[in-house]
């Protein structure tokens, strides 16, 4: 690193500890959310400080890191925590998802299969399932301590009162592990059949809020759901308009004064290889 | 069309090439020095201290050239800034009873042992533009009468609580660091106290006021307000006694409430306690009226205002938290908004269907 004012990582190695310890215990108890000593970083609180400070703890020379935001690697906030990681811990950056030992992601699970050995970091703004239903952490800690999770239920069957069905489109709550509800940080709930049983190591970092949890590998990850409402994903009847995925997230753009719509892949790597690799997309 | 909704590193790097020439301004102008901002800028630094939790007057002054005279933004850069250096330890408290105080005033005592300081005071100005400061000029220096360093001033609760009439201050002489350790719920008074030192003075003035206006109210008296030059202490490990380190400015004030006693303890009055960097009169008040009113609960009041919720409080007191959170909303979401799309459009697309149903039944009879 060019600036030798700051340590490797940029954290210094009694706080990468104190984060390591933390998520150690996270590990240990799947979907359980760990109080950390949470420092306050070079970058805004709301944009990633937590997700930054875990890859901070568990990053090291050899590793090669990718940053998605909404799935995409370009968008403003990936490139700049991207560049922050360049600078501070001289690691590998890429954009391909099987290339990447850390991938931080806000807002999306990437479409290619994750492998074992692969961590992925989430940026959680609100890690507490709860929150919406119970503002005060000192319920909400008791709740979960109890597994007492009837008020998640209940606003679960109001909605399909209302609606007739689940209305929840992003940070669709999960059952970890048979034992904790967990939030999956604002992914949408397409991704949410992503973090079941997936071979990768998922580590959930909240700055602001200082708590960090995980989801160990092969760890079973439930999406809430009733007998007669079982949890679906949102499908489209567009397919991408740049490599034509029917099976990916489409984002939607409004194209001209008129609206038209146009959708293509959230996940940026996942198009360009479809379009670049002709195999890639049978 | 793609490249529209997407940013990409050169994007970003005229961004801050932009950003520095805005905050240099018209060339013409000659540039601002952090001399120039500590002395004629002091309170705005003296609030960057504060917030900031790092007493260094230049630093915060660059935090506030940097930030072109945002102040939540300068507190933000010294905090990034603070939360990389090392920890030496823990000084000695502050013995405000040896400030050399610039001024110090009481509101329940019309005279009180050393007597009432005025000092530099905007209470008694008349708020008029002065135009005369649109100009440069030369200023005459103010008469000041010498300060008498080898007399210390005793605090105004000292003597009432030598009467038993005001509580003692606590003596739990425990500290925690929130910077270091995470709030955890209920806090003790000394982690309060911290979170409101570091605490948004906007948030809190509003809180204090709203304890004024009913929501919570405990019939303050300013038992004492002070500002002035205090000695840092602090006992270095392979010295094993105590050295003076620094000499700081603070403004503190001691609250007096009333309290209509308890089952054990009979009537006397409590106090609500502010501490700030610098001259910070506002923020001292606001902290020590929003510090009694979170003493609710310990002194088996009904806590039923917002001033008197501890986690409310807490929870939303640090402005560069609550100011990353607020404009973390600038970020794309529109993977979120997509999901969104789907279901409400999904949910009106059945709205249709059944009033379509509606019709055709209706039609049908």
């Amino acid at each position: 690193m060019a600036d030798d004012a700051y340590n490797y990582a940029y954290l210094d190695e009694q706080t990468k500890r104190m984060i390591r310890r933390a998520i150690l215990k996270a590990v240990a108890v799947p979907g359980y959310q760990v109080p950390f000593g949470g420092r306050e970083m070079p970058l805004p609180y709301g944009w990633g400080t937590g997700g930054i400070q875990v890859t901070a703890a568990i990053i090291g020379r050899d590793d090669t890191l990718k940053v998605i935001d909404q799935g995409a690697d370009d968008t403003t906030n990936a490139v700049s925590i991207r560049r922050f990681f360049a600078k501070v811990a001289e690691v590998a950056t890429t954009t391909r998802t099987d290339e990447a030992t850390v991938i931080q992601t806000r807002h999306r699970v990437p479409e290619t299969p994750l492998r074992e050995g692969q961590i992925l970091v989430f940026q959680v703004p609100i890690p507490e399932p709860l929150r919406m239903l119970e503002p005060r952490e000192t319920e909400t800690r008791t709740l979960h301590a109890l597994s007492e999770y009837g008020v998640m239920q209940v606003s679960l069957y109001e909605s399909i009162a209302r609606h007739g069905r689940i209305s929840k489109g992003y940070n669709y709550p999960v059952m970890v592990n048979g034992r904790y509800i967990m939030s999956p940080s604002p992914i949408p709930k397409f991704d949410n059949p992503k973090l079941d049983r997936s071979p990768a190591l998922q580590l959930y970092g909240a700055g602001r809020e200082k708590r960090i949890y995980a989801v160990p590998p092969y760890t079973p990850v439930k999406s809430l759901d009733f007998d007669d409402h079982p949890f679906e994903i949102e499908t489209w009847e567009q397919c991408c308009a740049l490599c034509g995925s029917k099976e990916s997230f489409l984002d939607e753009m409004i194209v001209d004064d008129d609206g038209k719509h146009l959708f293509v892949c959230s996940d940026t790597d996942y198009c360009e290889r479809r379009r670049t690799l002709p195999e890639a997309a049978e | 069309m793609y490249v529209a909704v997407k940013g990409g590193e050169t994007a970003i790097a005229h961004s801050l090439d932009l950003l520095a020439d805005k905050r240099r301004g018209d060339r013409a102008i000659a540039e601002l020095s952090l001399e120039q901002i500590d002395q004629q800028l002091g309170l705005a630094v003296d609030r960057v201290m504060t917030e900031g939790s790092c007493y260094d007057r230049s630093l915060a002054a660059l935090a506030i050239k940097q930030a072109r005279g945002d102040l939540i933004e300068a507190i933000f850069l010294l905090r990034a800034y603070r939360t990389t250096l090392p920890r030496f330890g823990d000084s000695l408290p502050l013995d405000t009873s040896a400030m050399v105080a610039e001024r110090r005033i009481s509101s329940t005592f019309k005279d009180v042992p050393g007597g009432q300081v005025l000092g530099p005071t905007y209470d008694y100005t008349h708020r008029l533009l002065d135009f005369s400061l649109a100009a440069a000029g030369d200023r005459p220096a103010a008469p000041t009468a010498p300060a008498d360093t080898n007399r210390s001033l005793p605090r105004v609760g000292d003597i009432l609580e030598r009467e038993g009439m005001l509580e003692p201050p606590p003596r739990d002489g425990a500290s925690e660091d929130l910077t270091r350790r995470p709030l955890t719920l209920p806090a003790s008074r000394p982690v309060r106290l911290q979170n409101l030192a570091r605490g948004d003075e906007g948030f809190l003035l509003a809180l204090g006021y709203s304890t004024q206006r009913g929501y919570g109210n405990n019939h303050p008296f300013v038992g004492e307000i002070r500002y002035g030059h205090v000695p840092v202490g602090f006992v270095p490990e392979e010295l094993g006694f105590a050295i003076e380190i620094a000499e700081i400015d603070v403004t503190e004030c001691d609250m007096v409430n009333q309290f209509a006693g308890s089952h054990d303890v009979p009537p006397q009055f409590t106090r609500g306690y502010g501490l700030a960097f610098g001259h910070s009169e506002r923020k001292a008040m606001s902290m020590a009226l929003v510090d009694r009113a979170l003493r609710a609960e310990e002194l088996s009041e009904s806590a039923t205002s917002p001033a008197q919720d501890e986690e409310f409080v807490l929870a939303h007191s640090d402005n560069v938290e609550a100011s990353g959170f607020v404009q973390h909303l600038k970020l794309p979401h529109y993977v979120d908004f997509q999901s969104e799309l789907v279901v409400v459009r999904a949910l009106r697309a059945e709205v249709e269907a059944r009033r379509r149903q509606a019709v055709l039944d209706q039609a049908a009879e």
